[in-house]
C-alpha cells in the first residue's frame, strides 16, 4: 500500500516542522532561527513556531530526544531519563575534573571576556597560563583579537558556544547575577551577632 | 585558652589552627583558599564561651591573624604589591577591598558553574568538531615592504671578522738552535747568550734557551753565569775539558 495508515496532521506548518527536524539532526552546532530559515528556505516566523511543534514532540517525557534552546540556538540532546545509559557509552572530556582553577578563570572569562591572560591573573592572583591552555585544550574559552593589535597587545578570550552548551545556558547573560557581597557575608554577620548578644547577655 | 589550639572548620581547612598556619607555611595549604572571616569568628565564639575577656589569647590571635591577612593580601596581588605601597594607607585599603570583593565575586561564579555543572550533568548532545564556531582572526598589522627588506638587509650583513691574531704565535724548532749552537761553537769555543741572540723575539730566544739547556743534558756544553741576570756564557765542553786536563797535566 503506498498510502501511509497513520492519519496526517492538518498542521500547515508540519511540513516546516519535519525539514526542521532533519536540519537539527544533521548539525554538531545549534542552529539559531535565522539559520534554520535559511537552509529551509523559508521566513523566521513562521520557523519560530514550527519550532514550537516539534519541541511538543521532542520534550522530556514524551521522546528520548528532546529539543532544547541553549547557545543561542536550537539543538536535540538526549532526554535525562537516558543519561545513565549515555554515560555508560560516552565520555564527557571537556568538563571532566575542571579544577578550581579553571573554573575561577572560567567564570572570569564568561562574567568580564573577552579577557586576557593578564585580565585573569590581576584578579586571581597568581598565573592564569596554565588554567588557561587547559579550558582551550578543552573548547571551553577561545581566543578573541587583542588588546591592541597595532602594539601586540595580549591575547583576548571568550566563552564559546560549547561552554554555554555544557552548562545549559540559552546565551551568557543567562548567567546569574553576582551580588557585590558573597551569600556568607551574610552568615557572618548572624554568627558575629550571635557572639554580641552572648557577651551582652 | 591557647590560641594554637583553637579548632577550625572552614571549607578549606578542618583542624587546629597551629596546623593550619603550618600547613600555609610549607605551602601545602592555598592562603586564597583560607577564609580568614571564619578564624576570626571561630576565636571569638570560643573567646565569648568564657566568663573572663582571655586578653593574652587576644594578643596572641590579633599578632596571627594580622600576619595571616597580611600574607593572604601579598599572595592575592603579587605583582601590584609595590605598586600598592605606594598609596595613601585609605586608598590602598580601598583598592584591597574591591579586588577582593572582585575575586570573591568571580569565586562564587565558580561555584555557581560548580553546581551547575553538577546539575546539568546528565545532559548528553552530540559534539561535532564544531563547524560553525567562529574563529578568531587576526590580521597583521599593515606593512610596508621597504622596511621589510630593510630589516632583512640588517639581517643578511656579513658577520665581523674573526680575529686570528692569537694564532700568529709560532715556535721554531728546539732543533733550529741546537743545531746553531753547535755550528757557532765549531768556530768558537765559547760565545756570550745575549749578544748571540740579541735580535730575535722574546719567544725565539724562548726557544734557544730550551736548545742551550738541550746541549747541556747531552754533555756538549758547559754553561756559566756569574751572578742572577749576568751574562750567561756557553763553551764546548771538549775545550774545557781540554783545558783542565792541560792544566792538570802541566
Amino acid at each position: 500500500m503506498d498510502a501511509p495508515l497513520r492519519l496526517i496532521t492538518s498542521n500547515p506548518l508540519d511540513q516546516l516542522a519535519r525539514t526542521i527536524e532533519a536540519l537539527l539532526v544533521v548539525a554538531s552546532a545549534p542552529l539559531s532561527v535565522q539559520e534554520l530559515a535559511e537552509a529551509a528556505d523559508d521566513d523566521a516566523e513562521r520557523v519560530e513556531a514550527a519550532l514550537e511543534l516539534v519541541r511538543e514532540r521532542y520534550s522530556e517525557g514524551r521522546s528520548g530526544i528532546v529539543l532544547e534552546h541553549v547557545a543561542g540556538g536550537w539543538a536535540f540532546r538526549a532526554a535525562r531519563e537516558a543519561a545513565e545509559a549515555c554515560a555508560r557509552l560516552f565520555e564527557k572530556p571537556a568538563q571532566r575534573n575542571l579544577s578550581q582553577a579553571s573554573l575561577e578563570t572560567l567564570a572570569i572569562v564568561a562574567y568580564l571576556g573577552p579577557c586576557s591572560r593578564p585580565d585573569i591573573a590581576r584578579i586571581r592572583g597568581v598565573s592564569a597560563d596554565s588554567a588557561v591552555a587547559n579550558l582551550l585544550e578543552r573548547g571551553l574559552i577561545a581566543e578573541a583579537g587583542r588588546d591592541d593589535p597595532s602594539v601586540g597587545g595580549a591575547i583576548k578570550y571568550r566563552t564559546t558556544p560549547l561552554f554555554e552548551r555544557i552548562f545549559g545556558l540559552e546565551s551568557l547573560s543567562a548567567l546569574p547575577r553576582l551580588d557585590d557581597v558573597g551569600a556568607d557575608a551574610e552568615e557572618i554577620r548572624e554568627r558575629l551577632h550571635a557572639v554580641a548578644e552572648k557577651r551582652t547577655a | 585558652m591557647i590560641v594554637r589550639e583553637l579548632e577550625l572548620d572552614l571549607d578549606a581547612f578542618e583542624g587546629p589552627f597551629d596546623l593550619l598556619l603550618t600547613l600555609v607555611l610549607k605551602e601545602e595549604l592555598e592562603l586564597r583558599e583560607v577564609d580568614v572571616a571564619g578564624i576570626v569568628l571561630a576565636f571569638l565564639e570560643r573567646l565569648s564561651d568564657a566568663d573572663q575577656l582571655d586578653l593574652d589569647a587576644c594578643g596572641e590571635f590579633l599578632v596571627l591573624i594580622s600576619a595571616l591577612l597580611e600574607l593572604k593580601a601579598r599572595g592575592l596581588f603579587p605583582e601590584e604589591a609595590a605598586e600598592l605601597l605606594e598609596l595613601e594607607p585609605e586608598v590602598a585599603a580601598e583598592e584591597l577591598a574591591r579586588r577582593l570583593a572582585e575575586y570573591r565575586r568571580m569565586k562564587d561564579a565558580a561555584g555557581w558553574l560548580r553546581d551547575r555543572l553538577a546539575s546539568e550533568g546528565d545532559r548528553f548532545f552530540r559534539l561535532g568538531p564544531a563547524p560553525l564556531q567562529p574563529k578568531a582572526e587576526q590580521p597583521l598589522a599593515p606593512q610596508e615592504p621597504e622596511k621589510l627588506a630593510t630589516v632583512i638587509r640588517l639581517l643578511a650583513k656579513e658577520p665581523a671578522q674573526v680575529s686570528l691574531a692569537h694564532m700568529a704565535l709560532r715556535f721554531p724548532p728546539v732543533s733550529q738552535f741546537v743545531e746553531r749552537f753547535r755550528a757557532v761553537l765549531k768556530r768558537r769555543n765559547r760565545f756570550d747568550f745575549d749578544q748571540e741572540l740579541g735580535g730575535l723575539s722574546r719567544v725565539e730566544q724562548a726557544v734557544a734557551f730550551l736548545a742551550m739547556l738541550e746541549l747541556r743534558r747531552n754533555g756538549e756544553v758547559a754553561i756559566e753565569q756569574a751572578a742572577p741576570f749576568a751574562p750567561i756564557r756557553i763553551s764546548r765542553t771538549d775545550v774545557e775539558r781540554e783545558d783542565s786536563w792541560t792544566l792538570r797535566s802541566a
